[in-house]
């Protein structure tokens, strides 16, 4: 009995605890109206992009002390689905950090308003970025812009490239002689299991951009029509392309889907030679000191050199009015403004969005950010409408023509047929 | 007799006063969402657009010819028919040999019990690890040190859906045997005795008197686990590639593909409509499984 | 002679069936105190055992708030749901009114409705009435359950009528016999509940997620899923993390493990 009511009181203090918690965070939301204006921005959690903006916003408002920047971040996997929840609510931030492939979504919904023309002039938008934000463009239009972007690269493991008698300093320039040394570089035993993969074959990770908007292009292809909405990879470039990725599992035996349970990795772990990453990626390869790697430009095929190109984009949601809309509008020019994508470069690895940032010659020239800055000039930017399930179309013509025995025609045209609901299910009525 | 009316007419006013504040909770946080689920799948809405356009039945007609729906109800139908029979007979050995020690059964319950009370996150990582193809793969790696082919686990079609539900069972194993542990507690041990006196066997005193007594007990956990393997979702997320219930979605959950499609996709009527679908399958097995257990037991 | 050795044999298989399936728990102990770079070696035991993972947990993120935050609304959400799910469970099992059957069947079939389909229509709620953002928002939607209700009726029914009586002849009001003379007999039942509850919401995940926008308002789970990054996933942060949320699950069973054990025995579960 007296143990039972020592429990109760135990329970009973927690009870208050709790109470008290309660009462002290509806004091938190009480708000004095000192003339400050308060703005929410919000992103998602990525260790040194919450602490470049926790600093910038601390820049920010040493030079307006009349505005207040509230930032908030959230868990990487569930950040859309947390910011979509909020939606209907009415509630939310007021700038927002958004990815390119999301935004016809959310443009739909009326969720982000256009950008002031006199704050943003199209003219000058499209005069120094890259013209990859045009992603961010309806109807003539800008909703939102990046301060950064990303496009890939090849990472090769310069260890293991000296183990196999190849040049570290020269890496392939073709598929053809990628494909020569991937085979030098995988190692397997006698069971054929792979111990070490030549080529890093990660669908999810960056490999279905390969696919779908470099291997297809350099087989003459065009992965989506113009507009987008019509899927153009089910062609003979298309079939071409998955043969020709899929046969580097199958055929050549130098490298297979979820190594190491992932290509980044199986490439720390020294078992990877060359995998197909972002810039990124740079930060959190250079934190391993034994690990010594370069980068290369995607290697060409047929003689096209193609490359992939996304970002992350910043809009100012449409119930953002009145003085918050200006203190927002004042945020985001900041966090475009030549010195943060300058400094964001250094900070993050992600490339400048404007072109003349990047094309500075220590950008350009830098060994690790140069085959990206490069890669730029002929990326393409996919025009996802639900980037997950478009993602997963070509993870399923992989696995049915790598574990199904399928024939790539009738996996692409599955994928294709699959992908083209989605589009159309978008686009009805537009 | 006009005392005892309003002796019983006070009690059910009693009554009415303990569930006041339950029904208000139960009509406002669990009833209205769930009429408006309902009324959801009767429209195209995307989470985010103010309106919901109203297609009618369209999202349930799109059910019949969704490959991927039929697919993922299959599955969720083979982790019900397989997963829960093999965690109740894992479950029963595992009470029943535990029962008749004399000594560390608290130990041994606890130890069973660990995986039940683990957050299901962290064990899937951990598992999907041992499933790795070499050279991490702890499975394989043995496999391999005695001299047999290495398996694809969670790569494989065939195998992949297996090896979720072994982790399941694993997980799952603690609960049945706590659950098992307690029926076999509740038997009397004068029954035993009796039939000892008799001269029954081990095994004959196991069929005719231990499993018939245990029968109450195995019905709940028919009917709670049935629901709980219906609504199999986080290890699937955690134990396939990006959650994607791969490989060619052949370990894909009914309940991940409605989460998918109502929180990625965002098509919410449609992920309502195979709720109210999920719902209705739950509710009917449950109606019968009560049915059919109640019959028998007159 | 023959008994004990059955018994012998009895113990070893289950002490090696035990281990076995405790490796994967084993593992994630170990892994907890590997460097990010051992992580993926096969090794069980750490070639460098280290503390940094536990130290970056409590110093270094909001790990403490976030466990703190999963005890507290643990703990409501438990005391509530024993309290309400008792209450509701013992009128259905005692008393006679009209619209007994209906509502009943009604509470039971919220167990059937998966909560990824409740979350929108809360959310909109707690938005309206300004609980988003806050613990209770957290906590509100799980103040009862369906289960429970249905398993405290089960019990309630084995509770003799004659009991209940009693105490209206001496002249208790109802509410006192509830609470003085019905509950103290089903403590196994509650204690039952008490587990299945904690642990229930001790891994909720999406509820909270939707809810919360300030990152050291964040339960457990939620707070776990911030390791999981966008270009790669800090295991031995995670199973760090979810070594330490083992604890207090622990120690609710090892308090309750007992009760649980008479109390469903006592059930007599009627099918």
């Amino acid at each position: 009995m007296k143990k039972e009511r020592r429990i109760l009181v135990m329970l009973l203090v927690l009870l208050g605890m709790c109470l008290s918690l309660f009462a002290g965070g509806k004091g938190e939301e009480e708000t004095v109206d000192d003339g400050v204006t308060e703005i929410v921005y919000w992103q998602y959690f990525y260790e040194t992009k919450k602490n470049l903006i926790d600093e910038l916003i601390k820049e920010f408002e040493a030079a307006n002390p009349d505005i207040r920047v509230i930032h908030q971040t959230f868990p990487y996997e569930n950040y859309n689905t947390k910011v979509a929840s909020s939606v209907p609510t009415g509630e939310g931030p007021n700038v927002i950090n958004l990815y390119y492939g999301w935004l016809p979504m959310y443009m739909d919904a009326g969720y982000l308003q256009p950008l002031p023309e006199d704050a943003f002039p199209p003219e000058e938008i499209e005069a120094e970025y890259f013209p990859l934000v045009e992603a961010g463009k309806f109807d003539g239009k800008y909703y939102a812009l990046p301060t950064a972007v990303r496009s890939l690269a090849l990472f090769y493991n310069k260890d293991l490239f000296r183990e196999a008698g190849l040049d570290p300093d020269s890496p392939p320039e073709t598929m053809e002689e990628a494909l020569e040394m991937a085979k030098k570089l995988t190692k397997t035993d006698k069971a054929g299991n792979y111990l070490q993969e030549g080529w890093g074959l990660q669908l999810n990770g960056q490999i279905h951009h390969w696919l779908r908007e470099i291997l297809v292009r350099q087989f003459g292809g065009q992965p989506y029509s113009d507009d987008g909405r019509t899927v153009t990879y089910n062609s003979q470039a298309g079939y071409d392309a998955l043969k020709y990725a899929t046969d580097f599992q199958l055929v050549h035996h130098v490298g297979m889907p979820n190594f190491m349970t992932d290509d980044v990795t199986a490439f720390k772990a020294g078992t990877l030679a060359m995998n197909i990453d972002g810039s990124f990626r740079l930060g959190t390869l250079d934190e391993i000191e034994e690990l010594d790697y370069g980068v290369a430009d995607i290697p060409t095929l047929n003689g096209v050199a193609s490359n992939f190109a996304s970002y992350w984009a910043n809009g100012i949601t449409s119930t953002t009015t009145g003085k918050e809309l200006e203190a927002s509008v004042k945020f985001l020019q900041f966090l475009l403004s030549d010195d943060v994508q300058a400094r964001w470069l250094e900070a993050i690895g992600e490339l400048p969005a404007k072109k003349d940032i990047a094309l500075r010659p220590e950008f350009v020239n830098d060994p690790k950010y140069g085959p990206f800055i490069r890669g730029l000039e002929n990326a393409h930017a996919t025009m996802f409408v639900d980037e997950t399930g478009q993602r997963q179309v070509w993870l399923d013509a992989w696995d049915q023509v790598v574990l199904n025995g399928m024939s790539v025609e009738d996996a692409l045209n599955q994928a294709a047929e699959t992908e083209q609901a989605i589009l159309d299910r978008y686009y009805e009525g537009k | 007799m006009r005392k005892q009316r309003t002796l019983s007419r006070s009690r059910e006013l009693w009554a009415y006063a303990f569930l006041a504040v339950p029904i208000v909770f139960y009509v406002v946080v669990r009833f209205y969402p769930s009429i408006f689920a309902f009324y959801l799948s009767l429209t195209d809405w995307d989470i985010v657009s103010r309106d919901k356009g109203f297609v009618g039945f369209e999202n349930y007609a799109r059910l019949f010819s969704d490959s991927v729906f039929r697919k993922t109800l299959f599955n969720t139908i083979r982790y019900v028919v397989v997963g829960l029979p093999a965690s109740m007979f894992l479950g029963f050995v595992l009470a029943y040999n535990i029962n008749k020690l004399t000594f560390g059964s608290s130990l041994y319950k606890t130890v069973f019990f660990m995986p039940y009370i683990t957050s299901m996150v962290a064990v899937a990582w951990v598992w999907r690890w041992l499933y790795q193809p070499p050279p991490v793969g702890v499975f394989n790696n043995i496999l391999v040190a005695i001299g047999l082919p290495s398996q694809q686990f969670l790569r494989s079609i065939g195998q992949a859906w297996i090896s979720i539900l072994v982790t399941t069972v694993w997980a799952d194993l603690g609960f049945q045997m706590i659950i098992l542990l307690a029926g076999l507690k509740g038997i009397p041990d004068e029954y035993y005795e009796a039939a000892r006196i008799d001269g029954a066997g081990n095994m004959q005193i196991l069929r005719k008197i231990t499993l018939p007594l245990l029968k109450p007990t195995a019905i709940f956990l028919l009917i709670s686990g049935t629901i709980r393997y219906l609504r199999i979702f986080t290890q699937v997320m955690n134990m396939t590639s990006q959650g994607d219930g791969g490989p060619l979605n052949s370990t894909k959950p009914l309940v991940l593909y409605i989460y998918d499609t109502a929180f990625k996709s965002f098509e919410m009527g449609y992920s309502a409509a195979m709720t109210v679908v999920l719902f209705f399958i739950i509710l009917v097995i449950t109606l019968i499984q009560m049915r059919v257990t109640r019959s028998e037991d007159q | 002679m023959k008994i004990s050795r059955m018994h012998i044999v009895t113990q070893a298989v289950l002490l090696i069936t035990g281990l076995a399936m405790l490796f994967p728990f084993f593992w994630m102990i170990a892994t907890s105190f590997k460097t990010g770079r051992e992580v993926f070696s096969l090794s069980l035991i750490p070639q460098n055992p280290t503390m940094e993972n536990y130290q970056e947990l409590f110093t270094n993120s909001n790990f403490p708030l976030w466990f703190l935050n999963s005890v507290l609304c643990g703990f409501i959400v438990t005391l509530s749901t024993l309290f309400f799910d008792s209450l509701v469970g013992y009128t259905f099992a005692k008393y006679r009114f009209r619209g007994k059957k209906l509502i009943f069947i009604l509470i039971l079939s919220t167990m059937m409705i998966p909560t990824e389909m409740l979350v929108i229509p809360w959310f909109i709620m707690s938005n309206d009435l300004g609980w988003a953002n806050t613990y209770w928002g957290i906590i509100f939607p799980g103040m009862m359950s369906g289960f429970g209700t249905f398993l405290m009726r089960q019990f309630f029914d084995s509770v003799p009528n004659d009991l209940i009586d009693a105490g209206r002849i001496d002249g208790l009001n109802e509410f006192d016999i509830w609470r003085r003379i019905c509950m103290p007999l089903v403590k196994p039942a509650l204690s039952a509940l008490a587990i299945f509850t904690f642990v229930g919401n001790w891994n909720a995940f999406l509820w909270p997620l939707i809810v919360i926008n300030d990152i050291y308002k964040y339960t457990l789970p939620v707070g776990l899923s911030f390791f999981n990054g966008e270009f790669q996933t800090e295991w031995e942060m995670v199973m760090t993390g979810a070594s330490v949320a083992t604890i207090p699950v622990l120690i609710i069973y090892l308090i309750f493990q007992k009760q649980i054990i008479k109390g469903i025995a006592l059930t007599g579960i009627k099918g």
